[in-house]
């Protein structure tokens, strides 16, 4: 009974040895790292990947293709600035398309890193370690995709410093700060600088190990730099364990409120499908529930490529698994939400908005969004499903392409039929806003590509903490 | 005496452990004997050294509660400057001075100075970053931060005695003990 409770809490392993079957499913339940890791060895095979002299042939080919992608982004945002936004697709009555679709993709992307980070850390969930530092990269690189949309959908980014941030020009004219626009650019530039530090803090012991690791000079004089000087003083620990929580703390209710203030945008308005009090909670839901899927994309060619088994193991996969089926299951209850209130609000614009999502001209992209958030995540529930790699990676994907078709159906189906008829029309994206979509998703990989390649993928010192040699005895004590 | 005229020549002298158990166990040892200007130095925050070191609270959480409390009241009184003095439009007769309408954004700077308090806080307190530091000196020590743990009682210490301190930190069991150059 000991030996498979072993990795558990003293208090779960003690009311295991009282209950077989907890014993039982306890025993089933795979280990966070793999057995038999030391200090040395959990060092070595993390920080291996960045101080290797050899790249991987295969690093070079996806980098390549995300390199690609990135110089269509290249391109994309050289024509739309010599042109103007009437390159894209949207135009009234759908003023709102592409752009916002996929800034709100973006963001609610980068949740699931915060998420992992920080409100797992307040849970005391040990088996976060070995996937916070590249879920909180993820994190730092969607939001860095997002904000490109909002500020190129001005046309004009170079005046949207005046329109959005307050500073004394010599026009007089101050932002206008009841507009939830306003409220989404202190969200979103707060989110991404309090993910920036969070993610420089958690770096810094490890750029430590390898610059005591680095065998190339120029190696040691970077890592040197950016490990600030430290050197595993108690003092600094102390502190720093403490502001590591405090950051947490304060990530907390920042990462909920960043999706609710995006959600904003739309409730704010009197358009039907936007003005609905679910919107906050349900967005939140739906931006962890697509971060957990893009994590979940992320890591399993991750550790399969790598050798990450022993870090990233089958008991991440399974909880990733679990985290998106409850998200997705408060999404698939937000649908609901909104088809209900259509109906019992009997306004007559409400409830032509959800008859116009069911049966209008878009009907498809609103039913494939519901096979996949409501249908497809039942799959979830079986273990097969959770053991089998290869269909977990593609329905990663596809919860990605329903989170995208979700926003599509709230944007520009609440859009496209206006509340007068002789202004209704239909929205198609052109090439140039494929173009900055595919583009985005380049500028993300290749960040990935280059952080997996110089920096510790997986947080060193943190997962240390979880190899048995880490643990105090305490008859040793006094 | 005799300490003061070594006192230039070492930093002080450091001992070598191979797990944090003995690392703590010879910290409390070294707080009994009465020194006091000592540090250990490991690969794992360890919280039981802490106490062994008999290292005060800190000030960071206080520091992070004004920075919070500062982003908060700026970031309010910004929007009350830009929509009642700065640039006050009349939207239908609406009060200029919307404060449900003013939340969010002072939540986001209350959050932002917050965080942005706690980290320079941090760093600032723990005399980060620092190019040098003696301990560096030792060459063992370039394995602190993978798996080994280390003690070093600084030569400033009022009890600190080359021989006798060495004695002591050999009795406690180390891999090595060796002298850290300033």
């Amino acid at each position: 009974m000991a030996e498979p409770t072993s990795h558990h809490h003293p208090r779960v392993a003690a009311a295991a040895a009282a209950d077989p079957a907890l014993a039982e499913l306890l025993a089933r339940t795979p280990e966070v790292i793999a057995p038999g890791h030391t200090f040395e060895s959990v060092t070595d095979s993390i920080g291996h990947l960045v101080l290797s002299k050899r790249t991987p042939i295969g690093w070079f080919f996806g980098f390549a293709i995300a390199f690609v992608l990135l110089m269509i982004l290249n391109v994309t945002i050289a024509k739309l600035l010599l042109t103007g936004i009437g390159i894209w697709g949207n135009n009234v009555p759908v003023g709102w398309a592409f752009d916002i679709i996929n800034f709100v993709w973006w963001i609610g992307i980068g949740h699931a890193g915060t998420l992992i980070s920080a409100i797992l850390l307040l849970f005391r969930q040990g088996w976060r370690t070995s996937i916070n530092r590249f879920a909180e990269a993820m994190t730092l690189f969607a939001v860095a995709c997002a904000a490109m949309f909002p500020l190129l959908h001005t046309g004009r980014p170079w005046l949207a410093i005046y329109w959005l941030f307050p500073y004394p020009s010599t026009m007089g004219v101050w932002p206008q700060f009841r507009s939830p626009l306003m409220w989404d650019v202190f969200a979103v530039s707060t989110y991404g600088t309090v993910s920036a530090l969070f993610w420089f803090t958690g770096l810094v012991p490890d750029m430590a190990t390898l610059r005591d690791r680095a065998k190339s000079r120029t190696a040691q004089v970077i890592f040197g730099m950016l490990s600030l000087g430290w050197r595993g003083s108690a003092r600094h620990w102390h502190r720093y364990e403490i502001a590591y929580l405090l950051l947490a703390g304060i990530s907390t209710p920042l990462v909920l409120s960043v999706h609710s203030v995006v959600s904003f945008d739309f409730a704010v308005s009197v358009l039907p499908g936007w003005h609905t009090t679910i919107f906050p909670p349900y967005f939140v839901a739906g931006a962890i529930y697509s971060g957990f899927a893009m994590v979940m994309t992320l890591a399993i060619p991750l550790r399969k490529f790598y050798d990450l088994e022993g870090f990233i193991t089958m008991r991440h996969i399974h909880n990733m698994t679990k985290i998106m089926l409850v998200t997705g299951m408060i999404v698939a209850y937000g649908y609901t939400n909104e088809a209900f209130f259509a109906w019992f609000s009997g306004n007559k614009y409400e409830e032509f908005m959800m008859y116009n999502r069911m049966a209008g001209p878009y009907m498809v992209f609103y039913w494939a969004l519901i096979s996949i958030n409501v249908v497809m995540i039942q799959l979830f529930w079986f273990r097969s499903v959770r053991d089998n790699l290869p269909l977990l990676f593609i329905l990663s994907l596809l919860v990605n392409v329903g989170m995208w078709l979700e926003r599509f159906v709230i944007i520009v189906m609440s859009l496209h039929r206006d509340f007068l008829p002789s202004s209704w029309d239909m929205y198609a994206p052109t090439r140039w806003d494929f173009g900055m979509f595919l583009g985005t998703i380049g500028l993300f990989l290749a960040l990935f590509f280059l952080f997996i390649r110089f920096l510790p993928a997986i947080a060193i010192f943190e997962v240390r903490t979880m190899v048995p040699q880490a643990k105090l005895n305490a008859e040793h004590h006094g | 005496m005799a300490h003061e005229e070594i006192a230039p020549t070492i930093y002080g002298l450091m001992a070598e452990f191979e797990t944090p158990d003995a690392l703590v166990a010879a910290t409390t040892k070294a707080r009994l004997a009465g020194y006091r200007r000592m540090d250990a130095y490991s690969p794992i925050p360890i919280e039981e050294l802490s106490e062994a070191l008999g290292l005060p609270r800190t000030r960071l959480p206080k520091l992070v509660f004004l920075g919070g409390l500062l982003g908060g009241l700026g970031g309010y009184s910004l929007e009350y400057y830009c929509a009642a003095i700065g640039y006050p439009l009349n939207i239908g007769g609406r009060p200029l001075h919307s404060w449900p309408q003013f939340i969010p954004v002072t939540f986001e700077t209350t959050v932002l100075g917050a965080a942005l308090c706690c980290f320079v806080g941090m760093w600032a307190l723990n005399k980060l970053p620092q190019p040098y530091h003696p301990v560096f000196n030792v060459p063992a020590f370039a394995r602190a931060s993978t798996d080994r743990f280390f003690l070093c009682i600084e030569a400033s210490d009022p009890a600190f005695k080359p021989d006798a301190t060495r004695q002591f930190l050999e009795g406690l069991h180390p891999l090595g003990v060796s002298e850290v150059a300033p």
